[in-house]
């Protein structure tokens, strides 16, 4: 099962033909995502990396049966190109896209929630590494390599940081059902909440590793719903310790603004909820073969 | 990206709000140049810096003659202020506002932020002004009145008039204060402003709407399509270290500890720092170099590190991912080669051709430490620094 993405996912590149999109596609290729396509609004009709090239994602939809799709167009368009995929009819989307305006995000939440939720995308990203069902299929731009196939979800806002807690995990034989990157922006797709909720609905997934950081409300949010809706364990890392009140640490959300947004905060919270916290980033493989060796 | 006082209240005055008359000083014959135009018998002569609680830290003085006027500004010039805002250090002050007094009748808080939870601008108001608003929530939230605003919409005017009626706003001024909110509101959402905060709003004895301090906060990633909101920005109000640091693509944070730190991702910046401190050292900084960590910019980001000049260790962790162990440890071998080193330094590498990457630190001859997993890594920058400081201290003996 997995969620959002498998090996049968017809996927599509969106900014397919620049140089970026060009490398993670052909990156996805070789890890063994269905890629059917891309789009590059002009290019039409040409042939990229083998495969078809659309003006549009609604060509891409109906030509090729597209499903889900990724995004690395760059900040001042991405929002458009969201919502372009959106309004074609793909069912989940990823934003590699770092730097997006955030009022421009208020208006790609505010133009999905305009769909019932049927028919409504599924968007995570801005700013994050992508989503990846080890062994089946790669929406992103991670080292596929590192992730070993399991019953371990994982959720997180930083790519490089889930690298590590995936690369812990497969140092212990311990694998993963899928991993998920919500980005570090402020205003992001999906929340962690959201994965929860996905990852308690999917069979083959027993325990969710969330990796969280400082700044915004949605740690707490995501342990609140896991408490109050959730049968399976979630344990949780959150980073930023050492991060000084006020400062922006490198993620655009990562930036402590008010009370309850420090790293210690929500610690505190979290465990007050029933989460499992570890209790240093180099314990989060320990941490979760723990709770997977009481189950 | 923030501005100063004085470019905000002119921005606002441009949406309809009123200021107090005011004019910019930069030397103490300039601020008395200034009360003389302004004219009246009182002035607030305001240190400009990027900061709120500006008047706590003794930045903001009330005059009533020239020479008081000249004898303030001559003391706020060239001070280094610190407010709970600046950090310890503080923000020097190079400019001055001065700005005619304000007869005040009432004084209220007023802002407009993004809220992360309901992912929309909320306007947030109070009858209390003047005070710090983290201080209300905590003492008085009821005194606070939230407003969400529906982004495809906007503020609407029954909106505004509910602000100012919790205001606490009489009926004669009902279309002014409207006026005032929804100027505010368009600024917001033309200029891609992140917050906005007036406090305090005063109504004045003769029964007008003030705006009598104004900060403004742009949104970093807008930048891009604000060009005349980038031209403001002021370069002495930031960390020149961070400065520097952006100016080559990198994401820099200088804090108070002695281990310096270099690292891909932000995530990981932050997660390698906490394990510093639970290993009992404290990061000198934080830094993400980002994904393509070439030689260059690998080179840029230990001298950055070590411009800081109370780094005692340093320490490199990378997960390569696009990246490649190799690549990385060449880089940093050329560029402890190029630099004159004086602080050991600690390399953890991990992810793609992690095997070959080790090879290439271990065959350098350079007295690189080298460290297997995360926890490993912040033992021995830790171990490192504290064999250094001990150094320094038989020294001095």
């Amino acid at each position: 099962m997995a969620i959002f993405i498998n090996e049968t996912t017809r996927i599509i590149v969106q900014g397919f033909t620049g140089k970026i999109g060009s490398f993670h596609a052909q990156d996805m290729i070789n890890y063994g995502s269905k890629v059917v396509g891309g789009i590059t609004p002009g290019k039409g009709g040409q042939t990229h990396l083998g495969l078809p090239v659309f003006n549009t994602v609604k060509e891409a939809v109906q030509q090729a049966g597209a499903e889900a799709s990724i995004i690395f167009v760059p900040p001042a368009f991405a929002a458009d190109s969201i919502m372009e995929a959106a309004d074609a009819g793909i069912k989940y989307c990823v934003a590699i896209t770092d730097g997006i305006p955030t009022q421009d995000m208020m208006t790609v939440k505010n133009f999905l929630r305009r769909f019932s939720e049927k028919e409504r995308m599924v968007l995570t990203g801005p700013n994050c590494a992508g989503t990846i069902s080890p062994g089946r299929a790669m929406l992103g731009i991670m080292p596929g390599h590192i992730y070993m196939q399991g019953n371990v979800g994982i959720v997180g806002r930083s790519g490089t940081l889930g690298y590590e807690a995936a690369d812990q995990m497969k140092r212990l034989g311990i694998g993963i059902s899928t991993s998920v990157g919500i980005g570090g922006d402020p205003i992001n797709g999906s929340s962690h909440r959201d994965i929860l909720e996905k990852f308690e609905q999917d069979f083959e997934t027993k325990v969710i590793l969330m990796i969280g950081e400082i700044g915004g409300p949605q740690e707490v949010e995501a342990g609140l719903f896991a408490k109050e809706h959730m049968s399976k364990p979630v344990i949780a890392y959150i980073a930023g310790l050492t991060a000084p009140e006020g400062r922006r640490m490198g993620h655009a959300g990562a930036i402590i603004s008010s009370a309850g947004e420090g790293a210690a905060e929500k610690v505190a919270i979290l465990q007050e909820l029933g989460v499992t916290i570890c209790s240093t980033p180099a314990a989060m493989g320990e941490t979760v073969a723990a709770v997977l060796a009481k189950m | 990206m923030d501005i100063h006082e004085y470019q905000a209240k002119d921005i606002l005055s441009g949406y309809g709000i009123k200021i107090a008359e005011g004019g910019l000083a930069y030397s103490p014959e300039d601020a008395v140049q200034r009360a003389r135009e302004i004219g009246g018998h009182v002035w607030a002569v305001k240190a400009q810096i990027h900061s709120g609680a500006r008047g706590k830290a003794g930045g903001i003085k009330i005059c009533k003659t020239h020479d008081e006027v000249e004898a303030a500004a001559d003391y706020l010039l060239g001070r280094r202020l610190v407010t709970h805002q600046t950090g310890p250090v503080g923000k020097v002050c190079s400019r001055l506002y001065i700005e005619a007094g304000t007869d005040i009748a009432k004084e209220l808080y007023f802002c407009f932020l993004v809220d992360r939870s309901s992912e929309r601008i909320v306007m947030v108001g109070s009858a209390q002004g003047g005070m710090e608003i983290e201080e209300l929530a905590l003492n008085n939230p009821e005194a606070i009145t939230k407003i969400y605003i529906e982004p495809a919409v906007g503020l609407q005017d029954y909106q505004a008039r509910e602000m100012a009626f919790a205001l606490g706003l009489d009926a004669e001024i009902m279309s002014h204060a409207v006026k005032t909110i929804k100027g505010c509101y368009r600024a917001l959402r033309a200029l891609d402003v992140s917050m906005l905060e007036i406090n305090p709003l005063v109504v004045t004895r003769s029964g007008e709407l003030v705006a009598l301090d104004a900060k403004m906060g742009f949104d970093d990633n807008a930048l891009f399509r604000q060009l005349k909101i980038s031209e403001l920005r002021d370069k002495t109000q930031e960390d020149p270290r961070e400065m520097a640091a952006a100016d080559r693509g990198l994401s820099y944070v200088g804090l108070d500890g002695d281990i310096g730190c270099m690292i891909n991702g932000a995530g990981l910046a932050m997660a390698t720092m906490d394990m510093i401190k639970l290993a009992g050292g404290e990061p000198a900084n934080f830094l993400d170099v980002g994904g393509g960590a070439s030689a260059e910019r690998t080179e840029k980001a230990f001298r950055l590190v070590l411009a800081d000049k109370g780094v005692k260790a340093m320490l490199v962790n990378i997960f390569a991912g696009i990246n490649r162990c190799d690549w990385i440890a060449e880089g940093v071998v050329q560029a402890v080669r190029k630099i004159d080193m004086k602080v050991p330094l600690i390399v953890r590498l991990s992810g793609t051709n992690v095997e070959e990457g080790r090879r290439i630190i271990a065959e350098s001859g350079l007295p690189i430490i080298t460290a297997d997993t995360l926890a490993e890594a912040a033992e021995k920058a830790v171990q490192a620094r504290n064999e250094v400081v001990a150094k320094e201290a038989a020294l001095e003996i």
